[in-house]
């Protein structure tokens, strides 16, 4: 009866389109075979405004977006839709990490052919990202997210102290601020985002997945990440940085009320600031991160997503050419920095679209100028294919460090990250190196 | 002759009719999850190589090694022993204070029954998210009042999301929102107690203790079984408080109940196979608890009803 009913529901369905197709083929041919509807997933704020200049531009592509709650239930979603064979949409906003994945999954399709061009229109870091290192290309960057240190200067001031180029003198300076004030702190060590930590060790110089031939090597335990994680936990240890994570109902109060006075952030921090402090407006500067070897600026990414084609879109090459124009026009840029307040990964875009500095940031003028050179300075970071596994694992492991306080904790956290990721490859039967 | 008639006639398909739209929803809500769920839990995923590109993932049976998997899990013990520790809490202080508030309301002594009946049972009407979000704020240094009180009473407020605190805090907003609704069902199992039985008690000289203790909570004896058995499932489920709260501390992590480390599973990891395992593990436990929980208290309690 069920599928009487459905079979029926679809003989209806398709009776309708084939007499609508019908009176397209008689009225106008030309129309009817080149308009193609493309569905779009993304989750960042106003986009169906930046999309409208496409579809004004564009009348034989029309794009429609699909708001979508956020990068995690968004790939839930196209995963859950790729194993039922339908459902998935022609264009995904995808977050960099999760790429590796959705590749994994056979989600995302590979535009070497259509986008292969856009190379030099990207930092090499971004681009390594939709890549994944190889000759195929299974996006378009969108926006990154170079880290950048926000400190709150009125405080520096007071305390004479220079902002920190190094993360020694980040250390330093950290001690002073919580032996002036014992309610002060410069910063807190969050067991609640991985990406952000992920970002420090990628300044770094880890990369935490390789690709070698058809094997993957799995690096969280390097030196690189062990040298992020014990300086972190011996100012945890010290107690001259906070324990707690960012994000939180606290937290927010903290950064209003001046408790904490810095933050590792990233391009897309002065929005926050904005939401949770708007009390402090124009007592902050934004910098550089503090660096490992002064001679060789480095930089981590914290956040920022591709623009992908879905393996079941069955308009590949219209799709790919809406994501070339999205991420490389320069009215598309304009729109995604100004509407989407993102920040645009193409090159050119801090001279086209981010010509003055975010509204919290009115007193620096250079704001996006130091982005852009946090931008360049990104190391390359290898993402793998369960990047999920590993950054659960680190709220997990990294949480119990924290609220211990120990230092020896925090490097063994890393061993436990390594361990649950290895085994979780190990058992899918992903093939490991060495 | 007419009985034997009537059972040698050949079925007719009236009584199939009236109850296909129950075992139609029936099959397809609750069977067809269940056998699915089942089947899920014992396949795969196999890659090979690097695992990128077309046809490199297949699924395969897997015997019961998900569930090797899930229980051999380094997180899962101490999530098991984590909720028996939560239940050791929770139940006997929710049903205590419940029983307590039923048996004072039921006396009647007091003059605002309605206002206090409602005012307890009304963080029930509280979805549990709410009420988490809620207390969380309250757990909060620095935007808790309560905190801020007790600082100002010069106490120091212990950390409530700390180590040693999170497993009251947790069962502190279970027992906040459901002892209104034990309160409830035990309270109206009250009011169906004819009085004669304490106007008999009464002339024999028995003091309202003693007739909470020989005559009401005997007789409501079998409310207060069901009440139990509800709150040992609702132990066994416990995953909105937790969740809830786990982004604001470090003590929850994400494996702090076994539904906790299902939903890791299957929407964080994306491996809905060993997710399946380990729910048809909480389901058979679930099960097994409930009914031999009524088995050891069945016979006791529903005795005066057979």
């Amino acid at each position: 009866m069920n599928k009487k009913m459905t079979l029926a529901g679809a003989l209806a369905a398709a009776l309708i389109l084939t007499s609508a197709c019908g009176n397209d083929d008689k009225s106008d041919t030309s129309q009817a075979a080149g308009k193609v509807e493309l569905t779009y997933w993304s989750w960042a704020p106003n986009m169906d405004k930046v999309v409208e200049g496409w579809n004004t531009t564009h009348p034989d592509i029309h794009v429609t977006v699909n708001k979508q709650d956020g990068g995690d239930p968004a790939v839930t979603k196209l995963l859950t839709a790729i194993k039922a064979g339908s459902g998935a949409p022609d264009v995904m906003q995808a977050e960099y990490q999760k790429i590796p994945t959705l590749v994994s999954a056979n989600a995302v399709a590979d535009i070497s052919k259509q986008a292969g061009s856009l190379k030099d229109k990207f930092p090499a870091s971004a681009w390594n990202s939709v890549t994944l290192g190889s000759d195929a290309v299974y996006g378009v960057p969108q926006d990154t997210g170079p880290m950048m240190f926000f400190y709150r200067s009125d405080v520096f001031d007071k305390l004479g102290l220079q902002a920190p180029k190094t993360w020694d003198d980040y250390a330093a300076d950290a001690k002073k601020i919580h032996q002036a004030n014992a309610k002060q702190y410069l910063g807190t060590f969050s067991a609640n985002d991985p990406g952000w930590f992920t970002g420090l060790a990628q300044q770094a110089g880890a990369s935490w997945w390789g690709v070698q031939g058809d094997s993957w090597s799995v690096d969280i335990n390097d030196a690189a990440t062990q040298k992020v994680a014990s300086y972190w936990g011996n100012l945890v240890q010290q107690g001259v940085v906070d324990n707690k994570p960012m994000y939180t109902p606290e937290w927010n109060a903290a950064l209003n009320d001046g408790t904490q006075v810095g933050w590792l952030g990233a391009v897309w921090g002065p929005g926050v600031l904005e939401g949770n402090a708007a009390k402090t407006k124009g007592k902050w500067t934004a910098a550089l991160l503090p660096q490992w070897d002064t001679a060789k600026t480095a930089n981590g990414n914290w956040g920022g997503s591709a623009t992908s084609v879905t393996a079941q879109s069955k308009h590949k090459d219209q799709a790919a050419q809406f994501i070339a124009w999205l991420n490389t026009d320069p009215a598309a840029l304009k729109a995604l920095a100004g509407d989407s307040n993102v920040y645009p990964a193409a090159n050119d875009a801090t001279s086209t679209a981010l010509t003055s500095p975010p509204a919290f940031f009115s007193n620096q003028p250079d704001f996006y100028a130091i982005a852009q050179q946090a931008g360049q300075a990104t190391n390359p970071f290898t993402y793998g294919p369960d990047v999920n596994v590993t950054f659960s694992s680190y709220n997990d492991a990294f949480g119990k460090a924290a609220e211990s306080k120990q230092s020896s904790r925090f490097t063994a956290a890393l061993t436990t990250m390594q361990q649950a990721t290895i085994t979780d490859m190990k058992n899918t039967g992903f093939k490991l190196a060495g | 002759m007419r009985a034997s008639f009537s059972r040698t006639r050949p079925a007719r398909p009236a009584p199939y009719a009236f109850l296909a739209p129950a075992l139609i929803l029936f099959a397809a809500f609750l069977a067809a999850p269940i056998v699915y769920t089942v089947y899920l839990s014992l396949r795969k995923v196999r890659v090979k190589g690097l695992g990128l590109g077309a046809g490199s993932r297949t699924e395969v049976w897997a015997g019961l090694s998900n569930y090797a998997r899930s229980m051999t899990d380094p997180d899962w013990l101490p999530s098991v022993e984590r909720i028996g520790a939560y239940g050791a809490i929770v139940v006997p202080i929710m049903l205590g204070l419940a029983l307590l508030m039923a048996l004072l309301l039921d006396a009647g002594r007091t003059r605002v029954g309605t206002f206090a009946r409602t005012a307890i049972f009304l963080p029930y009407a509280v979805p549990a998210v709410v009420a988490s979000l809620l207390w969380g704020f309250l757990y909060l240094p620095r935007v808790s009042p309560i905190v801020d009180a007790m600082q100002g009473a010069g106490i120091t407020p212990p950390n409530f999301l700390g180590s040693s605190w999170v497993l009251w805090a947790v069962a502190n907003i279970a027992v906040w929102g459901g002892t209104g609704f034990n309160m409830i069902v035990l309270y109206t199992a009250l009011r169906a107690i004819p009085s004669d039985l304490f106007e008999a008690a009464r002339l024999d000289g028995a003091s309202d203790i003693q007739i909470a203790l020989r005559i009401k909570i005997p007789i409501i004896a079998p409310s207060l079984v069901m009440t139990c058995v509800f709150s040992l499932i609702a132990t066994l489920q416990v995953f909105a408080e937790p969740m809830t709260l786990r982004p604001l501390s470090n003590t929850i992590s994400t494996t702090w109940t076994p539904l906790m480390k299902v939903f890791r599973d299957a929407f964080t990891r994306n491996d809905i196979y060993s997710a399946a395992a380990t729910s048809v593990v909480i389901a058979v436990a679930s099960f097994a608890l409930s009914f031999g929980f009524l088995k050891i208290v069945g016979a006791r309690a529903f005795s005066q009803e057979d």
